[in-house]
């Protein structure tokens, strides 16, 4: 019953992406490679791959206000590099891009999401670490950031690392990794939160905060935008490996066949493509990818 | 009242109406001509700010869609409220104290909560707590139900209470039992006298429904702010976003005030219509 | 629970800025509110004009919304304050449209004899409605305003979107630690608020007996 209803509102929803998609941005600003889906996988019978490839669409959890990884566009359709890698996961199941319903996950809900089978995967920015691990499954990583601190031109403060943010008024979005972060361990710095992180560039632009902190990736793409206006101090003080988020279960199964999918991803050069198209915009040496961990304890590797 | 704190003013007043009126205004437009320097100085007046309201047809269509998301959460939580704020009000004037006192307290507690709490409630808690999904849309909706249900509620209760006395008696007379006399007699006709309030509420709710920003619900607020991430023109996005909603409210304010001023000449005599209208229209 | 018990310095640090943002927007929506129902029913037509301007245009828009143009917009004109004081000035402006609504309709309730008595004795405009109207009418708004603050009160947690940390801020950071008692943690956050509210109508409860007239 409550699979019928799902699958309805997916069919729904994929039809008005469609309708989107056809309506789209004739002039190509996204330079992302197509994706073609594989035809008629097969699994074994059972798993988690022979079901969402046996209903042809899935719903995957992403970013909407990430610049580079998740954000969406004017049509209200995300684009980014997390998006280029939940597309040719799916693409392995045979889920082409026209039958993935995208469902938006802030910070605070990925997990919620998660172990209520509310999506099927989360690809969002999303940093593996044990609190999370308890309740959801983690694939990946697929690539490694390093929160960092994002400081007004000419670094008027002279910050050099998370121990010089006290008394400092610091930006970052509510219910986010880097935010408890400095909430935690860096408990003298003046923490400021928002909803988005680009109300924390706008904020750092017209001086009502200090600087900003979260994963170095996101900040590099203000620094491309603003050159004049704002640098990066360069000294990453965490390791934040991103995940894929799978629903928890027993035997890892999925999660385990996300982690060949990567690693087939990163043999094909297909990861190293997508991430050209995306991050690569203001990052312009693509690194190696990383080594994925197992499912058990992830990140381990 | 207002006519008689002053009188008309003479030739020498209004004179001197018009100098200061002259001087305030001069004020106003060299404020507003600082103002105006300063946005250019941050560069707010370049074409680039504009030119999508013209040249992206793509932005127009999504600021569509997201009033169209608005209005159905609004439209949603108005059926459903008003649903609930019948039942509660019932329960609230039953002679019952098994229905009235905890009608009393579900009323005044919805009414005292920040409705982001509820909405947080029914898209964080509620699934946790039921084991159901609620997607972002219906965690909107629930929240508002249950506080617009709440002030709809005391709006009814207040309708009824303004009807003359005489209603009630002359049904219970001829023998209607209490029920009876609620629905077939003073509900009726506190409905139609409620029109107004209820206009009024609805345009309370249609400026909550902005509090799906939140939750991800793309409605009109947060499909704005989004689009501005991609154009860099936050500030034109949220003068358009807040012209919309302006222009809503403002003619559904309007028609509450039309309705209102017909029902006072209509009304049965004894009807004192304005204590419905002053028991709404106070919440932000 | 424990949730909440581990961490009631959070929650009482929320909390207070929760209190002192409603007392500091409810002084200053009380004057501004006041300053334009009086402009509303002044003789002077310009002040009569902008007094309804800003009624229909401030309480026709979301609180979201004035939010947005005070924390983005107020920088672009060079006017760089901290969040608070920000929301602060949000929340003024949007409460008072709601104060001059209320405190307009009390001049309204207050007998006409009064105003007529006050002109026939050569008071003037002014006079007329400081010490006349106005004191009389504040008493009878007293019961409509005591709603318009308990919505100030709730209306103060959509701060927690605009970099202000606050009741509703330290319910989504607990809310963030501990995922599993979503629950507990948002019903003790609205009981806090349902408290404060309760003690705010009791306190204007007080003042309206205080000021009541007897007859």
């Amino acid at each position: 019953m409550m699979r019928t209803r799902v699958a309805l509102v997916a069919g729904a929803a994929a039809a008005a992406l469609v309708l989107a998609a056809c309506g789209g941005d004739e002039d190509g600003e996204t330079a992302a490679p197509d994706v073609t889906a594989e035809e008629s996988p097969e699994f074994e019978a059972g798993t988690t791959m022979a079901e969402l490839a046996e209903a042809g669409q899935m719903t995957i959890g992403t970013k909407f206000d990430q610049p580079l990884f998740g954000l969406a566009d004017l049509e209200g359709v995300p684009q980014g590099f997390d998006v280029e890698i939940a597309k040719l996961i799916a693409a392995q199941l045979g889920i082409t891009e026209d039958n993935i319903e995208w469902v938006e996950t802030v910070s605070a809900n990925r997990e919620p999401f998660l172990e209520q089978g509310r999506v099927d995967m989360v690809v969002a920015t999303y940093t593996i670490n044990e609190e999370r691990d308890k309740v959801v499954d983690f694939a990946g990583p697929y690539y490694v950031a390093g929160q960092d601190i994002l400081v007004p031109a000419g670094n008027p403060d002279g910050v050099e690392g998370p121990e010089d943010l006290a008394g400092l008024r610091v930006c970052s979005v509510s219910g986010s990794t880097p935010a408890e972060n400095i909430r935690t361990n860096y408990a003298e710095a003046n923490l400021v939160e928002f909803d988005a992180y680009t109300d924390c560039l706008e904020a750092l632009l017209n001086g009502q905060v200090d600087n900003m902190t979260t994963d170095n990736v996101i900040l590099s793409g203000y620094v491309s935008e603003n050159p004049d206006e704002v640098e990066l101090v360069g000294n990453p003080f965490t390791e934040e490996p991103y995940g894929i988020g799978v629903p928890e279960s027993e035997d890892k199964v999925f999660c385990e066949w996300v982690n060949d999918t990567l690693n087939e991803l990163y043999e094909d050069g297909s990861w190293a493509e997508a991430f050209e198209a995306t991050v690569g915009e203001v990052i312009e040496e693509t690194p190696e990818p990383p080594a994925t961990g197992s499912c058990e304890t992830p990140g381990a590797a | 009242m207002t006519s008689v704190l002053y009188d008309v003013a003479g030739p020498r007043t209004r004179q001197r109406i018009l100098v200061w009126s002259l001087v305030g205004s001069a004020v106003i437009v060299a404020l507003l001509v600082v103002a105006a320097l300063r946005l250019a100085d941050n560069g707010q007046f370049e074409a680039d700010k504009y030119t999508p309201f013209f040249e992206e047809p793509a932005l127009w269509r999504g600021i569509a869609r997201a009033l169209r998301a608005t209005l159905q959460a609004a439209a949603y939580a108005l059926v459903l409220a008003t649903i609930l704020g019948v039942l509660l009000a019932v329960g609230r004037m039953s002679h019952s104290q098994w229905l009235r006192l905890p009608s009393i307290g579900v009323i005044e507690f919805f009414r005292g909560v920040p409705l982001l709490l509820l909405i947080f409630f029914f898209f964080l808690g509620f699934p946790l707590a039921f084991g159901v999904n609620l997607p972002a849309l219906w965690a909107l909706v629930f929240g508002l139900t249950l506080y617009n249900g709440a002030v709809i509620a005391e709006i009814i209760r207040a309708g009824v209470h303004a009807l003359p006395l005489g209603q009630t008696e002359a049904a219970l007379a001829i023998g209607l039992t209490r029920g009876q006399t609620m629905r077939s007699v003073l509900l009726p006709q506190a409905f139609r006298i409620m029109l107004p309030a209820l206009i009024s509420q609805l345009v309370v709710l249609l400026k909550d429904t902005s509090l799906g920003f939140v939750i991800g619900y793309v409605e009109l607020l947060r499909y704005g702010q989004r689009a501005a991430e991609q154009l860099d023109n936050r500030i034109q996005l949220t003068v358009v976003v807040a012209a919309i909603y302006i222009v809503i409210n403002l003619s559904l304010s309007r028609l509450a005030t039309w309705i209102e001023s017909r029902q006072r000449r209509v009304a049965a005599p004894g009807t004192h219509v304005e204590e419905v209208t002053e028991a709404v229209g106070r919440q932000g | 629970m424990d949730a909440v018990f581990q961490n009631l310095d959070l929650i009482r640090q929320g909390f207070t800025t929760t209190i002192t943002l409603t007392l500091l927007s409810a002084m200053g929506a009380l004057v501004l509110g006041t300053l334009i129902a009086a402009m509303r029913v002044s003789p002077v037509p310009p002040l009569r004009w902008t007094g309804g301007f800003y009624v229909q245009v401030v309480r026709n828009t979301p609180l979201t919304v004035v939010f947005f143009f005070f924390v983005f917009g107020l920088p672009e004109v060079g006017i760089v304050v901290g969040f608070y004081p920000f929301a602060v000035m949000a929340l003024t402006v949007y409460t008072a449209s709601f104060v001059a609504e209320a405190v307009r309709s009390g001049i309204n309730s207050v007998p006409v004899g009064q105003a007529e008595a006050s002109r026939s004795v050569g008071m003037t405009f002014t006079q007329t409605l400081g010490v006349i109207v106005l004191p009389q009418a504040l008493r009878s708004v007293i019961p409509p305003l005591a709603s318009v603050f308990i919505a100030l009160l709730k209306n103060t947690s959509i701060a927690f979107a605009f970099g202000v940390f606050e009741g509703t801020s330290a319910s989504n950071v607990l809310i963030n630690r501990f995922g599993s008692q979503v629950l507990q943690i948002l019903l003790i956050t609205a009981l806090v608020y349902l408290a404060l509210a309760l003690l705010m109508s009791a306190a204007f409860g007080w003042l309206e007996r205080a000021v009541a007239i007897t007859r």
